[in-house]
């Protein structure tokens, strides 16, 4: 790309200027400023001072019951029971919204619901991306840690050292080891033919990009190819950050749940020894060890034979570490890969037996029956993780991970507080700690802007995603101050930020618009009001799931695979209680997600997301209209409500506005509702009834 | 979309309620059309797409040269750079056993496998020169259709409906029609990316409901889904009342061209209109042809009722073995079928203001993937040279454009990047490539990252 010279000083000025910009400045804690009204959390302080001096004035809180909904629906994901409600709205305490906020962040719903906005940013997903799409059964591994992290309160430093690096913490835990899968949902292109090293490096910049969005706020990614256009990241800069993922390899691990391991560890001698002998009685160990000669000839002598060539190069792509356990000699395997290679062996021994020998040897029942001894073997969870190691980095130039450029050693970007490493080569776990010290500018500030954005449909900076010079500048930077450090200064206590701002009158507000405001702050940018927000496809299934009593509530596990019309690939369908678990546990396969999500904006994992799209559309109203899970969500709320013992129209109907929207139906909202009801078929129009309240615009927003 | 549902409720805001609703239900959806930057040469897209990789040298590409080399490998000078998937560059030199003709009064060489393509040659423009970054499905599959080879951006079709809205009152703005194996990159080759989900390609289904809950659930008769709806838009527009959020007037909206929907979609595809001839023509009710015979024809019908863009994808063409036997399988499904596509839509004068476009991911190499005994011969994936034909919008016709060296190796002339394709479709519709963007993750997107040039050579009227 050419670029004028007259940009290249502008390009240049404002790399000058990088010192000044407002997010790599250092955060101070600003006093919260005096407003008129006495005795304000400091929150409304900041955002009532700046009304004031507009002359506007902030809206009234919301009716009570709207702000239980909004509350629930905010922390846990779900709407209040009817008796949750009832509780509340009878609580004539002071202090009765502070305990609701303390029911609710301790609630276990709570991990769940801001564990999957982590894993917008994590770009989680169950499957590898690309034409395999190949499921990953343990994906889910990294999920189980992070709703626990968030529901302990793990403080976001260590939050973030674990992720990073936990593989690197002096005497690293399972479960810290576990958190380094935050860098395993990248994707992988299995395909024929490719070139290992070209998706190894596409990997380490996915990794790279990643934290430089989530916790920098920074499109790093830009300098990839060339210096950034505006923000102070050299093409340098960036392989420093890249040499730290560029220093690390993909991993396995076992990783039991609790009472896993004890029946699995008895049960494994008999099984170990069946299953050398199913491999013996068939000739297994001496006609690997052939094959395996000759793949080790095409490894280390390529071109030689064509035929043995596209099976190594097969078992690169295909068999997950696979040439590694290949090369590692057969004595010194672990189970696992000993296992790995077997099992791959036996699905591709064509090239070493011809047809007549294979039938022979009846090699197709060996599958078979490996298979059936290991549903005999109880299992025990494992967890993709990444572990350390050396490797030289060089610049890439333009970006080609063949043309090497100055080597480089893992650092941080030369516009940001220096990394202290405390001798020698920094690593990853140096890095996180330098994201998290007090010094770092960014990480504070991005992510209480990230939660802040959840509670009003805009950050303080509107553009959570990008804080360098082609981003907004925030609205109220005193007020990402003052969180930021209040964030830090807490001990970087999630839940005191939640509590910051749930606990304010500001987030209390009624949403309604105001049509003095539709002229001088369309946007809501100084909130003096709170803002209707469209809930997120998994929030909408929840919701119907709660309000129907279908839900099951179990929180954690594999993911599941609730039905789906047509036969989509990977998709054995759940059974029982799995079917009506909570939507972040449905099974994302990155090439046909489930259509729920795909028409409710939830993302397929290709990146770190940082905030979703909220759109609006025709797929959207069939989905909610006639997509079975609904129309079967709407006949339980019916069958529900009439097997609580509600008879007669008023009440039943009442009850199903309680269950779906926390109020009762209006007199002209029952008048129409009953006239819709009269004409529809007696069997029909209960269901009919209930599936019109699970359609309303109310219904899927949080008000 | 934001700012024409504001200025629209503005110009609205003095009739009724009920009056406002039934105006809004019309106009104020994301697929409201929009005017490009200039005027258009096309109007509609219909993408005739096969994934996999067509061998160019034994469909468009006349390469007589390669039966000096047939059966040994080329000399190494030419090959030694070439990024191939699965051969070595010292594999083989095959020639291709078709025989070209030349057609019309242009005299394009087609190969004697697309007889019925061949004969509208004078409508075509044949392009010859294209190639592309990717040497694998996935990433040439993305790269083609978004622009660039990690999944995740929006597809040709997203921006387009993005940048021109539908003029459909019915039924979506891009739609995407699958037979064979489908697509490698799946449901990402129709992905909306980061664009608002309003612009997914929505796939029509070949089995159960056309269109994803399309149908009523089982027991609701069509008059219990229109009192269901009057119902949920009733207590809505309350909402709307009492909330003053004009977004509720959006979602009123896509509840009645949902409801549309429902109705357009069964018409779509009722074909009762159709004459038996015409059906004939594209080969529907008769194998090998019925399936993409149906699809082409649906394409028509969508056209006519102003869907934006239709991507009518068979595969796939990856012929690594066989290609002899799989490549006129392949040509026999889609050849008469493409070819009754145009002339349909040239005898009803649609054809100036339909782009047509008809090609995979790359191409194929001279070489051979590896001799053996037990299975034919094939070829692997090419990226440095390959072929594509275009028709209508606004292209030239009649024309052949661009040259590869006569072992089929490289692009030579009028050498034309996927990018530059993708900018040159992108200009019969109106669109300066560069500024249809769109603001994400901090940087302003667009279909072509940060390449491409429309191909004058390649447009009736050139580049004004």
């Amino acid at each position: 790309m050419s670029i004028r010279p007259g940009i290249v000083v502008l390009l240049l000025a404002s790399a000058v200027h990088a010192a000044d910009h407002w997010s790599l400045v250092p955060v101070r804690r600003p006093q919260p400023p005096k407003a008129n009204a006495t005795g304000l959390p400091e929150v409304d302080r900041f955002i009532r001072a700046r009304l004031e001096k507009e002359g506007i004035a902030s809206s009234p809180e919301a009716p009570r019951a709207v702000l239980l909904r909004r509350l629930s629906l905010d922390l846990i994901g779900l709407p209040p029971t009817p008796a949750e409600l009832a509780s509340f709205l009878e609580d004539q305490q002071p202090d009765a919204w502070q305990r609701q906020v303390n029911r609710l962040l301790a609630s276990p719903h709570y991990g769940e619901k801001w564990g999957r906005h982590w894993l917008d940013l994590a770009r989680y997903a169950d499957s590898d991306g690309f034409r395999s799409d190949r499921f990953r059964p343990h994906a889910w591994r990294y999920r189980q840690w992070l709703i626990d992290a968030l529901n302990r309160d793990l403080p976001f430093d260590q939050f973030t050292l674990e992720q990073i690096a936990g593989d690197l913490l002096p005497n690293a835990t399972r479960d810290q080891r576990i958190a380094t899968g935050f860098h395993r949902n990248t994707l992988t292109n299995r395909e024929g033919g490719i070139d290992p090293e070209q998706f190894r490096v596409e990997q380490v910049i996915d990794r790279t990009n990643t934290v430089g969005t989530v916790w920098l706020g920074l499109t790093v990614g830009c300098a990839q190819c060339h210096d950034h256009k505006y923000d102070p990241i050299s093409q340098r800069d960036y392989y420093r950050l890249f040499a730290f993922f560029n220093d690390a390899d993909e991993d396995h691990m076992d990783a039991p749940m609790p009472g896993e391991l004890g029946p699995h560890l008895q049960a494994r001698p008999a099984y170990d020894a069946k299953r050398r002998e199913i491999l013996e009685a068939h000739g297994v160990p001496r006609l690997q060890a052939e094959w395996e000669v000759g793949m080790i000839e095409a490894a280390v002598h390529p071109g030689k034979r064509l035929d043995w060539d596209h099976a190594f190069d097969d078992l690169r792509t295909d068999c997950e570490d696979g040439e590694k356990i290949l090369r590692t000699p057969a004595a010194t395997r672990t189970r696992r890969q000993a296992r790995i290679l077997t099992d791959y062996f036996l699905g591709n021994y064509a090239r070493v037996i011809s047809k007549e020998r294979k039938a022979e040897l009846k090699f197709d029942t060996v599958a078979r029956q490996l298979r059936e001894l290991d549903a005999t073997l109880p299992p025990v969870s494992e967890a993709p993780v990444l572990r350390a190691l050396d490797r030289k980095t060089h610049l890439l130039i333009r970006g080609d991970f063949k043309q090497l450029g100055e080597a480089v050693e893992p650092g941080t970007p030369a516009a940001l507080p220096p990394l202290d490493a405390a001798g020698g080569r920094a690593t990853r776990l140096d890095l996180a700690r330098w994201l998290v010290s007090r010094e770092n500018p960014l990480t504070a500030r991005v992510a209480v802007n990230r939660i802040w954005q959840e509670y009003f449909g805009r950050g303080l900076a509107r553009t959570s995603e990008n804080f360098g010079n082609q981003g907004e500048r925030p609205t109220h930077p005193e007020l990402l101050d003052w969180l930021a450090a209040e964030f830090m200064e807490s001990g970087w206590s999630l839940k005191h930020v939640h509590r910051l701002v749930v606990s304010s009158a500001t987030y209390r507000q009624s949403s309604h618009s105001r049509a003095d405001l539709a002229g001088r702050d369309p946007e809501n940018k100084l909130f003096a009001r709170q803002t209707r927000l469209r809930l997120t496809a998994e929030a909408i299934r929840d919701s119907a799931l709660a309000a129907s009593g279908l839900l099951s509530p179990e929180i954690g596990g594999p993911s599941v695979r609730p039905p789906q019309p047509g036969g989509e690939k990977n998709w054995k369908e759940s059974t029982g209680r799995e079917r009506y678990r909570r939507g972040m546990y449905i099974q994302l396969n990155r090439t046909a997600p489930y259509p729920l999500m795909v028409n409710f904006d939830a993302p397929n994992g290709y990146g770190a997301l940082c905030r979703r799209g909220r759109s609006n559309t025709p797929l959207q109203a069939l989905n909610l209209l006639n997509d079975p899970a609904f129309v079967e969500a709407a006949r339980t709320l019916a069958w529900r409500t009439e097997t609580e013992g509600y008879r007669d129209f008023g009440p039943r109907l009442d009850r199903m506005f309680e269950l779906c929207l926390a109020r009762l139906a209006a007199p002209d909202e029952r008048d129409w509702l009953q006239s819709y009801w009269k004409t529809q078929p007696p069997a029909m129009a209960w269901t009919g009834l209930a599936s019109v309240l699970l359609n309303l615009d109310e219904f899927i927003t949080r008000e | 979309m934001l700012l024409n549902r504001r200025h629209f409720l503005r110009a609205a805001s003095g009739f009724g309620a009920l009056a406002l609703g039934d105006l809004l239900a019309t106009e104020s959806t994301p697929f409201s059309p929009k005017p490009p930057h200039f005027p258009a040469t096309a109007r509609s897209v219909i993408f005739l797409f096969m994934p996999g990789g067509p061998s160019q040298i034994d469909l468009f590409d006349h390469k007589p040269e390669l039966r000096k080399w047939h059966g040994r490998p080329l000399p190494i000078s030419v090959t030694k750079d070439l990024k191939l998937a699965f051969i070595k560059p010292n594999a083989n030199a095959v020639a291709s056993p078709r025989t070209f003709t030349r057609h019309g009064q242009s005299g394009a060489e087609i190969s004697g496998l697309l007889p019925y393509t061949a004969r509208l040659a004078d409508d075509l423009c044949i392009v010859r020169g294209l190639h592309t970054d990717a040497f694998n499905h996935d990433p040439g599959e993305l790269l083609l259709m978004t622009g660039s080879m990690q999944p995740g951006r929006p597809s040709m079709g997203a921006w387009v409906s993005y940048g021109l809205g539908s003029e459909s009152r019915n039924l979506p703005g891009f739609v995407v029609l699958s037979s064979g194996s489908g697509p490698s990159a799946g449901s990402n080759d129709w992905s909306n990316g980061f664009l608002p989900s309003a612009f997914q390609g929505t796939p029509l289904r070949g089995t159960g409901d056309p269109i994803l809950y399309l149908s009523n659930p089982d027991g609701f008769k069509p008059e219990m889904q229109r009192a269901r709806l009057d119902a949920i838009r009733r207590l809505n527009e309350k909402r709307r009342r009492e909330t003053g959020d004009v977004e509720i007037d959006a979602r009123i909206a896509s509840y009645e061209l949902a409801f549309r929907m429902q109705m357009a979609a069964p018409e779509l595809l009722d074909l009762s209109s159709e004459p038996k001839h015409l059906l004939d023509q594209y080969g529907v009710h008769r194998e090998p042809t019925h399936q993409y015979g149906l699809h082409c024809l649906l394409a028509r019908r969508m056209v006519e009722r102003g869907v934006r863009f239709i991507m009518v994808s068979h595969g796939s063409w990856d012929d690594h073995n066989d290609i002899d036997k799989n490549l006129e399988k392949n040509c026999r499904v889609t050849d008469q079928p493409a070819a009754a596509l145009i002339a349909d839509l040239k005898q009803r004068g649609l054809l100036d203001s339909t782009l047509v476009i008809w090609g995979g991911e790359f191409g194929r190499t001279p070489m051979t993937q590896q001799q053996r005994s037990d299975i034919g011969y094939g070829r692997d994936h090419h990226p440095n040279c390959y072929s594509m034909w275009m028709a209508g919008g606004g292209i030239r016709a009649g024309e052949t454009v661009g040259k590869t060296d006569e072992l089929g190796l490289e692009a030579v002339e009028d050498r034309i990047h996927v990018h530059d394709l993708q900018a040159t479709i992108l200009h019969t519709l109106g669109f300066d490539h560069t500024r249809l963007t769109y603001l994400n993750s901090g940087r302003n997107f667009r279909l072509t990252d940060v390449a491409g040039q429309p191909v004058g050579k390649l447009l009736k009227k050139g580049l004004a």
